[in-house]
């Protein structure tokens, strides 16, 4: 399973690497890293279909999580990659939109990764 | 003789002159006229009987002198000497005749032409010393009128002295009073422009924590998940060490290590923005000291954007950095400095924002910051340092270009801006720092601060 990883803080690749190390070994995971929404689009744009699940931050420089989302469900219909929102602001506003824009989650930050692990598992 | 009397009572007239009109004392009045009334008496004594004449004109005589020595003994009656120098000659002469006709009349019929002829110049002198007296008088009354004249303007000018005095005093009082109450004025105004500087910090500081929070949560994040994942990698660790997978114990000991490595930096990092949030909060020390001023910048810049992120969920901008690493540390009031910065950027995000929710179409709201060090020619120690904030926003319109820092100027809606983020930051930056705050702008286009600060 590929999944993107969509975060301006660099580090996140690390800890989603650590967390995740077990799977990554065995092969049962793929992260790919995108620091901004531009980024992941592009990168979206030449890896059609490969990523099945895409875990955005939503507070961001620029793009932000939410038009991210807002256009990958746009673009992609066949087959909709999954999408979870990831937010430091657990807000009733942020969730709200999220929903309407079509995403399958919504996380909130700090995230707890042995419920993340267990979502996967449902997703995979 | 009848002259006695008539002597007494023309004395008598020139006592009476010797007192002005309204203030003759109490017994000087009773003696004038009793005196008056006594030499009345003597004369119509003198006229009604005709027998024992004697004892009246003794009687004259005795009242006459004691008359005159009374005014020559008396000093209220100076003035009436020189009348009394004409009166004694023939008072004594008639005197002196009746006691030398008592004693001997056969004596005084002998000489009896001679004491008439002495009589007759008696009455001459007597006469030419009234003149000259009158005269006297005369000109000492004149005198005494000058004086009384002189002493009743002395006493108006007294009495407009002691008005203007009044006058003055009063006008003293009432500027005094006016004086305190600009002073009272002044310093409730002093007390109103520190509050308004200290909420102003404080509504800044308000912008701030919301970001602040945010801005705390993401390394604090980092640091329990690299502090977890730490834990499982030394379980593991050990358990390697346990099968003697030396390799494997010796990867998972370059991984914690990184992992620590990260945990330091993101403490660090939380770190710093606590202590720039109680220096925020904190009074300018005024104290200059070497500062980091790219840091500063990158810190106040993700503040800002986090800060109004928190409050307007669907605010969003990119944000572009240009820092020039050759800057290294500058003197510089960190607090202060870091107010302008952040009052540069916030208004920059607004501007933006702004735009955006008019705008319809494409627009990519930007705010940059950048530092640049410019050498100054022929100067090797000296250097000047330039902090832009740039937008692209609406630009600011040329009519209130030279307002904006103006204290209290502010186009915000009521109850959205104090109108001090400029002006304190211009004062800021002149006065603390003796640099430039410089805005460049074009309508529809964006605007361009300028902060420069010599080195």
């Amino acid at each position: 399973m590929k999944i993107l990883v969509v975060d301006d803080e660099h580090d996140v690749k690390t800890l989603f690497e650590q967390r995740f190390r077990k799977e990554i070994k065995s092969g049962e995971i793929d992260f790919v890293f995108a620091y901004s929404g531009e980024e992941a689009l592009s990168y979206l744009a030449i890896h059609k279909h490969e990523a099945v699940l895409i875990l955005s931050d939503i507070n961001m420089p620029g793009m932000s999580g939410l038009e991210l989302l807002r256009q990958i469900k746009q673009k992609y219909h066949e087959p909709p990659p999954v999408v979870m929102m990831i937010t430091a602001y657990g807000d009733a506003e942020n969730y709200k939109t999220a929903k309407e824009l079509g995403a399958d989650d919504f996380l909130t930050k700090p995230v707890d990764f042995i419920a993340l692990k267990e979502k996967l598992k449902i997703t995979n | 003789m009848i002259l006695q009397p008539v002597l007494a009572l023309l004395i008598l007239r020139y006592y009476r002159k010797c007192f002005k009109k309204e203030d003759i004392p109490r017994n000087w009045k009773n003696i004038y006229w009793g005196s008056t009334a006594f030499a009345i008496l003597l004369f119509l004594l003198f006229m009604m009987i005709r027998e024992s004449r004697t004892i009246v004109s003794w009687l004259g005589h005795i009242f006459l002198l004691a008359l005159i020595y009374k005014g020559y003994n008396s000093p209220k009656l100076k003035n009436a000497r020189s009348a009394l120098n004409a009166f004694l000659p023939v008072t004594l002469i008639y005197f002196i005749i009746d006691i030398i006709t008592a004693i001997d009349k056969s004596f005084y019929k002998t000489w009896e032409n001679y004491f008439d002829v002495a009589g007759i110049f008696a009455f001459i002198w007597m006469i030419a010393m009234l003149i000259i007296s009158n005269k006297q008088m005369k000109a000492i009354e004149k005198e005494r009128l000058k004086t009384e004249e002189a002493e009743r303007v002395n006493k108006i000018t007294q009495e407009l002295k002691a008005g203007l005095e009044i006058q003055v005093s009063e006008r003293t009082a009432e500027l005094t009073a006016q004086k305190e109450a600009l002073e009272q004025t002044l310093s409730e105004l002093k007390a109103t422009q520190a509050q308004l500087i200290q909420s102003e910090k404080m509504a800044s500081l308000g912008e701030l924590t919301a970001g602040i929070a945010h801005e705390i949560q993401n390394p604090l994040n980092f640091v329990n998940n690299f502090s977890e994942i730490n834990t499982e990698l030394i379980s593991e660790m050990k358990a390697a060490l346990d099968a003697g997978n030396i390799n494997e114990a010796i990867t998972l000991a370059m991984d914690i290590d990184d992992n620590e490595k990260k945990i330091i930096y993101h403490g660090k990092r939380a770190d710093a923005i606590v202590k720039g949030m109680l220096q925020h909060s904190r009074s300018s020390s005024g104290v200059k000291e070497p500062t980091n001023i790219n840091a500063l910048c990158d810190e106040y810049l993700r503040l800002a954007y986090h800060g109004l992120r928190a409050k307007d969920k669907n605010f969003n901008a990119t944000m572009k950095t240009d820092f020039d690493n050759s800057i290294g540390n500058i003197k510089i009031i960190p607090q202060d400095i870091g107010r302008v910065v952040l009052n540069l950027l916030t208004n920059a995000f607004y501007a933006v924002d702004e735009k955006k929710k008019n705008t319809k179409g494409s627009y990519e709201p930007t705010v940059s910051i950048s530092t640049k060090r410019i050498p100054i020619p022929g100067k090797i120690n000296e250097a000047k340092v330039e902090i832009t904030v740039t937008d692209n926003g609406n630009g600011i319109p040329n009519e209130i270009k030279n307002k904006i820092f103006q204290p209290f100027f502010t186009t915000k809606p009521t109850g959205q801006g104090t109108g001090l983020g400029l002006s304190m930051s211009y004062d800021i930056i002149t006065k603390g720092h003796g640099g430039q705050l410089k805005v460049e702008s074009k309508e529809g286009e964006g605007s361009q601060f300028i902060i420069i600060l010599k080195i």
